[in-house]
């Protein structure tokens, strides 16, 4: 006999599904919008918002690239690599030198860098402004890769830092006893052994980098210098009436990051997951 | 992103190479080798001395000082530039839309992440709990940018999808341009920011619930408990920890908006969407009023840094154990 409690649990399954897909598809859907926007004319975006393209214009990506995102792109992957290794090499060498190397005022130094998790780009904006002019990088990519590298740093630091901890102490014991110096057992012993964090630590500096927005729109203003996302608004302004061009910029910004995620799911997971919870 | 005291653990004396003479005065080499080792922290140390904590400082000393950049005059005003802000109706406006974005994100990115994260969980198939996280999370992986960019078409009078979805439900008469008028713009930027972060937290509240360990589930569903009972009775405590962060984490970053304001609407219209980020890059960037621009970074850094206080006191706390 189907009882009425039953029926209830059924029924709420069914609901609870439908929801979850129908979120997923108002997720979807405005991310579908634009990619196909990219490939319409200027004159089918505003006829009909819902239909598909009649013809795909896939030049629109040629002429987004050459209206300068192309530079964009340019400028996004070099200050995201390059920031992205500085990031990531300043911060497991701090983080073993915590854990694993007897420094001075251990304690200083552990809140001092991960002090800096609490500390808001905004309210630095005014000084760095000032200190980057009078350091003569004002307009320049080393201002961005000095300063991600800055605000990186702390969480970087604190994400290795848990993991190295729970690296048994054995391991340098062993490479001690083979006589290796710290800085080798750092590189061919502890380093090779973080690597799952690394990776992890590695995707979410790039997801940062290559989205950033702040401090690439105040310190940079030259139209190569720029990044992405400040190219972007700057394509929305200067050729504000051929929006397709714009969705296909858009597109080319977003695609890299997207199926950067859904490769390396599991490290995103792991270094979000540790990031908040450890 | 958290400290976390119980974790630290004092790193431990080096060992003297095996095959290493015993130094003439060991407590001297010990010293010095300790010194040396600082080589290891110095960067990170280095780079966040001058480029974090300094400007910092410098940020304090620059909210009393009157400041045209372009003339480079500085003249010394006191307590003028926060007897001014407290007297700005716009500060007001800005301090009350980022109060609007943490309530509201709150409600859908913690609360609402929470639900969607045991609703999740709670499907049979493990494939499609997979999929439908990586599903949610993709907006958070694009950039605040490109989001807000897609939302200003989408909320645009002419060609948008949501004035376009509205006709065709039959409900043309809540049409409307979405950020162009004074009393939607600022709801229609947080809309979008709900959708564009919902994901993460709903990914981050997966990965607590799954730490969850199942007999306790078993037992309820044995014991004839039913869904509901199941999610406030384990869940809910169980991830308590993890709630109380994740409202931290929500509210600071409601405090530090910026991105997606400056792409949407830059404030407008009338200052009627503007927050402390965008109001003190307009007032620096565009009025030229440097020491005021300091003094609202200096009334962000306060709330940031109560927050973090919280937040540190929070994950102190003992955890719950099972």
């Amino acid at each position: 006999m189907v009882t009425r409690s039953a029926v209830l649990l059924v029924l709420g399954r069914v609901l609870v599904k439908a929801f979850l897909l129908a979120l997923a598809v108002v997720v979807i859907y405005p991310l579908l919008w634009m990619l196909l926007n990219g490939v319409k004319s200027n004159s089918e975006l505003f006829s009909n918002p819902f239909a598909l393209p009649v013809a795909w214009k896939w030049d629109n990506y040629v002429t987004a690239w050459n209206r300068g995102v192309g530079d964009y792109l340019t400028t996004s992957v070099l200050v995201t690599v390059a920031s992205t290794i500085a990031t990531v090499f300043i911060s497991a060498w701090a983080a073993y030198g915590l854990t694993r190397v007897n420094i001075p005022f251990n304690r200083v130094v552990l809140v001092l860098i991960l002090g800096g998790l609490m500390l808001a780009p905004t309210v630095a904006l005014i000084p760095l402004v000032k200190m980057f002019q009078s350091l003569g990088l004002y307009n320049n990519l080393w201002a961005l890769l000095i300063l991600y590298t800055a605000f990186r740093v702390p969480f970087t630091t604190f994400l290795i830092r848990a993991y190295m901890m729970d690296l048994p102490t054995e391991v340098d014991e062993a490479a001690s006893v083979d006589g290796a110096s710290k800085a080798r057992a750092f590189w061919q012993v502890i380093l090779p052994m973080c690597k799952p964090i690394l990776v992890s630590t590695v995707l979410l500096n790039i997801l940062f980098t290559w989205n950033e927005y702040l401090f690439a729109m105040v310190f940079t203003s030259g139209g190569a210098l720029q990044t992405l996302p400040v190219g972007l608004t700057n394509l929305m302004s200067k050729h504000g009436t051929d929006y397709p061009v714009v969705f296909a910029g858009m597109a080319i910004a977003a695609i890299p990051v997207i199926v950067l995620f859904f490769a390396g799911q599991r490290y995103f997971i792991r270094g979000l997951a540790d990031g908040v919870g450890k | 992103m958290t400290v976390s005291d119980t974790a630290w653990k004092p790193a431990a004396p080096p060992t003297a190479p095996f095959s290493a003479k015993p130094p003439t005065n060991p407590a001297a080499k010990f010293a010095r080798g300790r010194w040396r080792n600082a080589v290891w922290v110095l960067p990170a140390v280095l780079l966040l001395a001058v480029f974090a904590y300094l400007p910092l400082v410098q940020n304090l000393g620059f909210s009393f000082l009157k400041w045209d950049i372009y003339s480079g005059r500085q003249t010394f005003v006191g307590a003028d530039n926060y007897v001014r802000m407290f007297n700005d109706p716009i500060f007001w406006k800005s301090l009350l839309n980022n109060t609007l974005y943490a309530v509201i994100s709150i409600a859908f990115q913690v609360f609402g992440a929470m639900i969607l994260a045991a609703m999740i969980e709670g499907l049979r198939s493990q494939r499609w709990r997979g999929i439908l996280r990586a599903v949610y999370f993709v907006p958070s992986a694009i950039s605040l940018t490109v989001a807000g960019l897609l939302f200003y078409f989408i909320y645009e009078p002419e060609m948008g999808i949501l004035n376009a979805a509205l006709d065709s439900m039959g409900l043309g008469n809540f049409t409307q341009a979405w950020l162009g008028q004074e009393n939607t713009a600022i709801f229609a930027i947080i809309a979008m920011s709900q959708w564009q972060g919902f994901g993460y937290c709903t990914l981050l509240f997966s990965v607590a619930l799954q730490r969850i360990p199942s007999e306790l589930y078993e037992a309820a569903s044995i014991d004839g408990v039913g869904p509901f009972q199941r999610f406030f009775a384990i869940s809910l405590p169980l991830v308590r920890e993890m709630t109380g962060l994740m409202m931290i984490v929500t509210v600071s970053g409601a405090f530090q908006v910026f991105n997606e304001v400056m792409v949407m609407t830059s404030g407008g219209p009338n200052n009627s969407s503007q927050v402390l980020g965008t109001w003190l890059y307009r007032s620096g960037f565009v009025r030229n009023d440097f020491g005021y621009a300091a003094a609202v970074a200096t009334a962000v850094f306060v709330i940031t840094l109560v927050l973090a206080v919280i937040q540190l006191r929070i994950s102190k706390k003992r955890r719950v154990q099972w």
